[in-house]
């Protein structure tokens, strides 16, 4: 269906990969009811130099197209008018590079809180900000009994900084509204002109809990738009980097949605194991985060016998003490009382938003990138897919506790079959004056999807970046309502949305 | 769970024993320093001012149990009213500059401002950016720089060590 929505439309010549469309405002329009029928996810919706893209799935046949759009007298449709999730990602385009989406339901700023000293810095015409912007204006929320509660940007905790405004009735939440943005740094426009080094330096520090799956979606996409095929060595130390990655962050997030239900006792065990794998993964690869060692063209460093016996000893480890951590989570009955029924996301919601990682795989969303697009190694050694179907804080703790155990036996299995030979290759310009790709990787928090477009002297001409996060965060405003302000952290936490992988 | 708690009990801690370069050792001295000079406690308030939540990461590490920051007598506050030191990251975004001054303010005197991390320290990979306003001590006066991306625990330890160890640094400030 997908494939022939888009056919007769010409495709870009430019792209390599999955294929890009330009498309007519009818198209575009029509893409936007099938999104809005559910036969197709958005994954990603950008802006460029006059033109608008995005990128869509269509679950029923496990395929991934580009359409753009250009921009006719500043304006192109709006897609969120059919399709609530391109909501936010329709006000951060509109903000970036001043194009007009026509009949764009929620006008008001997304990224930019009025501070910049530009306008519409994207834009090749990006102004000079004149005036202040006017003040910020949070949905209206009125009833007999309600108050509000503003909360942030800065947070009680070692949180990043958002702003969540609750509205409330006794204890019960009525409305989360949140504001976010607070951590925009400008990324994109870094990137615009700078070599791939430099820009895969960027990349690495878009969502530090993420460094490896944004690189690793970066370096794919350019390895892809340059038609360089990175060595077999490369492609699954790159993978075992990212298991790594995300065993850390479901420990930490294990133990922190445990604590915020006040059993720190889970905290703490949960926290040595958290160390000792960033600990091991400093001795595989150099840095506890794994930062700047997938590059484009392979890895940064090889993996030794030290790091491999490092790896090998802390799964040893893991398989000991994560079943007994286990145990005492499923039979602690207070803190069962606390996670079970606590924030569940609706079906109906789950569907249309397509959230990626535990939040959709907790709800019955059978997506997982390592599975569904079976980028390599996972063609040649496949992971299990976690799911669950209950949408709750205890489902999403399940769903990482399903893939702590998954990413153990993957990566035992995967140091067994580890083939040797070099672990990064240069990289060669382009034949044509630009190429361009799309990319996605599963990353602990979901499918990240890097979009790059190069020029002939390997500069980077436009790359976007979508974290999972922007089809997740809207959930938790929903998630939340009806329940008591108190579990809100515990809601937050087994969400752990990024608030600067999404601010960029 | 008490089969659990038993063995905790009876089986060594992980917290790292002492070693010329340990975070205990490190713990020890800034122990001696917060005793003499700041009543035994030191209350440290977070501010994520754009970081890329690679620092926060390893700041949280200094609660695990491996490092066990509040042995040292050092804690984690949740209002800056509590606070005495600041422990700012990140290159300050456009965005983040008045919440980051309007914390600062509601910070009491004596208190220092550490900036952990590259982009803290100089704005890192970000500079020249539209959106961010620098380094932190380009928006509030700084009194220590931890350098790395991400300073390992470690490192954050010996730098607040460096900080509180200064001469003249008392509670008069
Ligand atoms: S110093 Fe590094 S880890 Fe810390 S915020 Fe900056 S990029 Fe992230």
């Amino acid at each position: 269906m997908l494939q022939d929505l888009l056919a007769g439309h010409p495709v870009a010549e430019t792209q390599r990969g999955w294929p890009r469309v330009n498309v007519d405002a009818a198209t575009w329009q029509a893409i936007g009811t099938q999104l809005h029928a559910g036969r197709l996810d958005l994954l990603a919706e950008w802006g460029d130099e006059g033109a608008v893209h995005c990128a869509l799935y269509e679950p029923e046949s496990r395929c991934v197209r580009l359409a753009s759009i250009a921009v006719e007298a500043g304006q192109v449709p709006s897609l969120a008018q059919f399709h609530r999730p391109a909501l936010r990602l329709e006000r951060a385009l509109a903000d970036l590079y001043g194009h007009e989406l026509a009949g764009l339901p929620d006008r008001r700023p997304w990224l930019d809180h009025g501070t910049w000293p530009l306008v519409a810095p994207l834009a090749a015409a990006s102004g000079v900000r004149e005036s202040a912007a006017p003040a910020y204006r949070f949905l209206d929320a009125e009833g007999p009994g309600l108050h509000q509660i503003p909360v942030g940007p800065v947070h009680a905790g070692i949180i990043e900084p958002g702003h969540f405004r609750f509205t409330v009735c006794g204890e019960t939440v009525v409305r989360l509204e949140q504001r976010l943005g607070y951590v925009h740094r400008g990324i994109e426009r870094l990137l615009r002109g700078s070599g791939i080094e430099a820009g895969a330096r960027l990349i690495a520090r878009v969502s530090g809990d993420s460094t490896v799956a944004c690189s690793y979606a970066f370096a794919r996409a350019v390895e892809l738009a340059l038609g360089c095929n990175p060595p077999p060595r490369a492609q699954w130390l790159r993978a075992v980097m990212a298991e790594l990655e995300r065993i850390a962050n479901h420990l930490g997030d294990i133990g922190a949605i445990c604590n915020d239900a006040s059993f720190s006792m889970m905290h703490a065990e949960c926290g040595i194991l958290r160390e000792e794998t960033l600990r091991a993964a400093a001795t595989a690869f150099g840095h506890r985060l794994m930062m700047d060692t997938v590059v484009p063209g392979g890895t940064a460093v090889d993996l030794g016998d030290g790091g491999r016996q490092a790896i090998q000893a802390l799964l040893q480890r893991l398989r000991r003490q994560f079943p007994e951590l286990i145990e005492l989570y499923a039979n602690t009955d207070s803190l069962q009382d606390r996670v079970v029924g606590t924030g569940v996301t609706a079906p109906a919601l789950v569907a249309e938003f397509a959230p990626g990682g535990f939040i959709g795989r907790a709800a019955g969303r059978a997506f997982d990138a390592r599975e569904a697009l079976a980028y390599a190694p996972y063609d040649v050694l496949p992971v299990r897919v976690a799911l669950r179907q209950a949408g709750d804080v205890d489902a999403r703790v399940g769903i990482r506790i399903d893939e702590v155990r998954n990413s153990i036996d993957w990566l035992g299995a995967a140091l067994r079959q580890l083939p040797d030979g070099p672990h990064r290759l240069p990289l060669a310009p382009p034949a044509m004056d630009r190429v361009e790709a799309t990319a996605m990787v599963e990353g602990f928090r979901g499918d990240l999807l890097v979009h790059v477009r190069l020029d002939r002297a390997l500069r980077i001409e436009r790359c976007h970046l979508r974290d999972p996060s922007w089809f997740q965060w809207p959930l938790l405003e929903a998630a939340i309502e009806g329940n008591i302000v108190a579990d809100f952290p515990l809601c937050n936490k087994s969400f752990n949305c990024s608030y600067s992988g999404h601010d960029l | 769970m008490r089969r659990r708690l038993f063995r905790n009990l009876v089986s060594a801690a992980v917290t790292e024993p002492l070693a010329a370069e340990s975070p205990e050792s490190i713990g020890t001295e800034l122990r001696g320093i917060i005793g003499r000079t700041l009543g035994r406690s030191v209350a440290i308030r977070q501010v994520d001012a754009g970081s890329c939540n690679g620092c926060e990461l390893e700041i949280h590490a200094l609660n695990s149990a491996y490092y066990d920051l509040e042995r040292f007598g050092i804690r984690f506050v949740a209002s800056p009213r509590h606070a005495d030191l600041l422990l700012v990251t990140g290159p300050v975004t456009h965005n983040m500059r008045e919440a980051l001054v309007r914390t600062l303010a509601a910070t009491p005197t004596p208190r220092w401002v550490v900036a952990a991390g590259d982009c803290a320290a100089g704005c890192g990979v970000f500079a020249g950016s539209y959106a961010c306003a620098g380094a932190v001590s380009a928006v509030i006066p700084v009194d220590l720089v931890i350098r790395g991306c991400p300073p390992p625990p470690v490192e954050l330890l010996r730098g607040l060590v460096a900080l509180l160890g200064r001469p003249g640094e008392r509670r008069s400030r």
